[in-house]
């Protein structure tokens, strides 16, 4: 019996073999086909993060008509054993650029890196680079001011909500640009922050926008990756500045507009980089310019005078003659913290650990 | 103000008291089911599913506590017919429930409850008690949905001390043996008590999905199932004091949200932390004080072996 198996297996092996031979025999005469990995933190249709960045992805599969296959990585933990485990599958199936869309996947990726040295990297978010290893995000920034100005000239009560995910740099940086654009065109407005301490967490959300709605609240915004915030704000009958994807269709009663990005361009031209072999590590910030970040069409519900003051700031941004964060900008405690005539440096911006003085909330 | 956050306390803990509901009437026929979260997450998800496909109410709550029920009736027949360990069972039980519901509720993660049934389960001023003031604004302004468990407290608790099957239920939990051998149906009971506990945990998390924020996330339930387990003790077994546990750590959950912004010398980290917390010292302080009335159900945890006798 034990023999008969140990033959089964054999056949089954050899089998397997022949066919799997079949298989790359095959891929090598299309040689062209460059095959790219995406991570994910979650489910690729979350209606956030994961779904922009899956979007970017088919853009890119499009454009390049067949000659370019994905292999999708859902759901991947923010572990370093698992982004390892999950990027040696891909390497196995032939990948050779891998894009990680979340920031907790930057060690497991630069291990990977050095143990992958002739497959690409590209990490969103992150700092880790190495000479197969880049890193790209955009300026979402921009945009947030840009939806401060929709805010700060929605409000009647001078209070907006800002449901936040975690105090890190990259929310507070996108708070405060927030509350700039606020005040550029509302002095008395407050933006007034509640933490969740998560990314992607409905419950939570809705419970920090209605703790918020219940202050005084009547315009929301948020650094959150689901729609809570939103729900939350249809059931006051106030509006909403959204994140990540458009709800103009699904929240038409409250939806103003939102930042939103769009990684396709960048998909395109480093997939591009790899088949023509010129690709290069670097760390990529996009902006506005770029097209990698920008304002969601704005919706009926949006003033006229907003829309105007929007495109104009929009045009003055892109143009380079107005810096969102160049003084004086004074802190919570009325410390100047950008003298006039100066701006803050990139290094500062991506360290920045203070509100701006119209944001009524706690960093500690 | 204060009242409006006492209100949202109240929405906060409704799924804890369903669960908590759900786990006493386990408790009490002697069997520590750890399975909650398991539970309430298939009943979210099935009851999300059924009320987006349908978009009947009746037809998600129905759904809500099958799946619950059917959860539940797992852990029975492993329990109950085989004697299997109960603490691995309810375990294996709250991971299989959450990748249950991941599974199943894939296709529908991020999607919105239909408006027919946001709009029934929307908050309505109860008439007459809701013009008590205070209470009124407090308990009596809320969802059907909620309403609904206030009447269960009540049929809960009459149903453990005030009839004959909750008699019953309550002697086999205390001394299985002499329940036997007055001619109760050990094994009836069990299998009874233990689906209608996955019932409750199934509508608990149901709550979740349907009316607390009527769409549908990954992992909806988010440990609250384990919050629950810790609440009955809390409550001492008793389905009055359910309700006040309930609320009281509802109100633990939302509390970070509404003191951020008073710019207090605490961590919001430390907010976070609180319902774990008190939680900690619940059991510290419940275990100090052990009263006949208080204490668990002698026999609680253990199986019952027929032959043993």
């Amino acid at each position: 019996m034990k023999r008969k198996l140990g033959i089964l297996l054999l056949v089954m092996v050899m089998v397997v073999g022949t066919l799997a031979g079949c298989a790359s025999s095959g891929s090598s005469e299309e040689s062209e086909t460059v095959i790219a990995g995406f991570l994910y933190v979650g489910p690729a249709d979350d209606g956030g993060w994961s779904q922009v960045h899956d979007q970017g992805r088919a853009k890119m599969v499009e454009y390049f008509g067949g000659s370019v296959e994905t292999i999708v990585k859902e759901n991947v933990a923010e572990e370093k054993s698992e982004v390892i485990s999950s990027i040696r599958d891909m390497v196995d199936q032939g990948a050779t650029i891998i894009f990680g869309t979340s920031y907790g996947f930057m060690e497991g990726m630069a291990e990977a890196a050095e143990e992958f040295p002739d497959v690409k990297f590209e990490h969103c978010s992150g700092y880790m680079t190495a000479d197969n290893m880049a890193t790209y995000f955009g300026k979402i920034e921009e945009p947030r001011y840009l939806s401060g100005i929709v805010a700060g000239m929605t409000t009647r009560t001078n209070k907006i909500a800002y449901v936040a995910a975690m105090p890190i740099p990259e929310v507070i940086r996108g708070i405060n640009a927030f509350a700039l654009g606020v005040k550029s065109v509302n002095p008395n407005a407050q933006v007034m922050v509640s933490w969740t301490n998560t990314w992607y967490d409905p419950t939570a959300e809705k419970a920090a926008a209605e703790a918020l709605i219940q202050q005084g609240c009547d315009v929301t915004a948020q650094h959150q990756d689901s729609t809570a915030t939103m729900e939350a704000a249809k059931e006051a009958g106030i509006y909403s500045v959204g994140y990540d994807l458009s709800a103009a269709e699904t929240m038409p009663e409250v939806y103003l507009t939102a930042p939103l990005w769009d990684f396709s361009g960048y998909y395109i031209d480093r997939v591009q980089a790899v088949i023509d072999g010129t690709w290069e590590t670097g760390q990529y910030w996009g902006n506005m310019n770029d097209g990698i970040v920008y304002l969601d069409d704005m919706t009926s519900l949006v003033s006229g005078a907003a829309v105007s003051s929007v495109e104009t700031a929009e045009a003055a941004i892109k143009s380079g003659s107005l810096v969102i964060f160049a003084g004086e900008i004074k802190d919570q405690t009325g410390t100047v913290r950008v003298q006039t005539g100066s701006a803050m440096t990139d290094e500062a911006l991506l360290s920045m650990d203070w509100f701006v003085d119209n944001v009524v909330g706690t960093l500690e | 103000m204060f009242l409006y956050f006492l209100s949202a306390a109240v929405r906060a803990g409704t799924c804890l008291l369903f669960a908590t509901l759900g786990e006493i009437i386990s408790e009490k026929v002697g069997h520590t089911n750890l399975g909650v979260e398991g539970m309430m997450q298939m009943g979210a998800v099935i009851g999300f599913i059924a009320g987006f496909i349908s978009g009947n109410p009746y037809v998600a709550l129905l759904c809500a506590a099958l799946a619950g029920m059917a959860g539940a009736l797992i852990y029975a027949l492993l329990t109950v017919t085989f004697k299997a360990n109960q603490i691995v069972t309810g375990l294996t039980l709250s991971i299989f429930g959450t990748g249950f519901a991941t599974f199943f509720g894939k296709n529908y993660i991020g999607k919105k409850i239909p408006d027919a049934i946001t709009t029934f389960f929307a908050p309505f001023e109860f008439p007459g008690l809701s013009k008590i003031p205070w209470i009124g604004e407090v308990f009596f302004n809320q969802s059907g949905y909620v309403y609904f468990s206030y009447v269960l407290v009540i049929v809960v608790f009459i149903y453990l001390y005030k009839t004959k099957w909750g008699l019953h239920t309550r002697m086999i939990g205390e001394n299985p043996a002499a329940a036997d051998a007055s001619g109760i149906s050990v094994d009836r009971y069990k299998y009874f008590n233990i689906a209608l506990s996955g019932a409750l945990s199934g509508l608990g998390g149901a709550f979740l999905s349907l009316v607390y924020i009527s769409i549908l996330p990954v992992n909806v339930v988010g440990g609250r199932g384990w919050i629950a387990v810790a609440l009955v003790i809390f409550a001492m077994w008793n389905p009055l004091l359910a309700m006040v546990g309930a609320y009281f750590f509802g109100a633990l959950d939302i509390a970070g949200y509404w003191l951020q912004q008073y710019n207090l010398p605490v961590s919001i980290y430390l907010f976070d932390a609180l319902p774990y917390l008190a939680t900690v010292f619940v059991l510290l302080f419940t275990s100090m004080r052990k009263t006949a009335n208080s204490k668990e159900p002698a026999w609680l945890g253990r199986n019952y072996f027929k032959e043993d006798r």
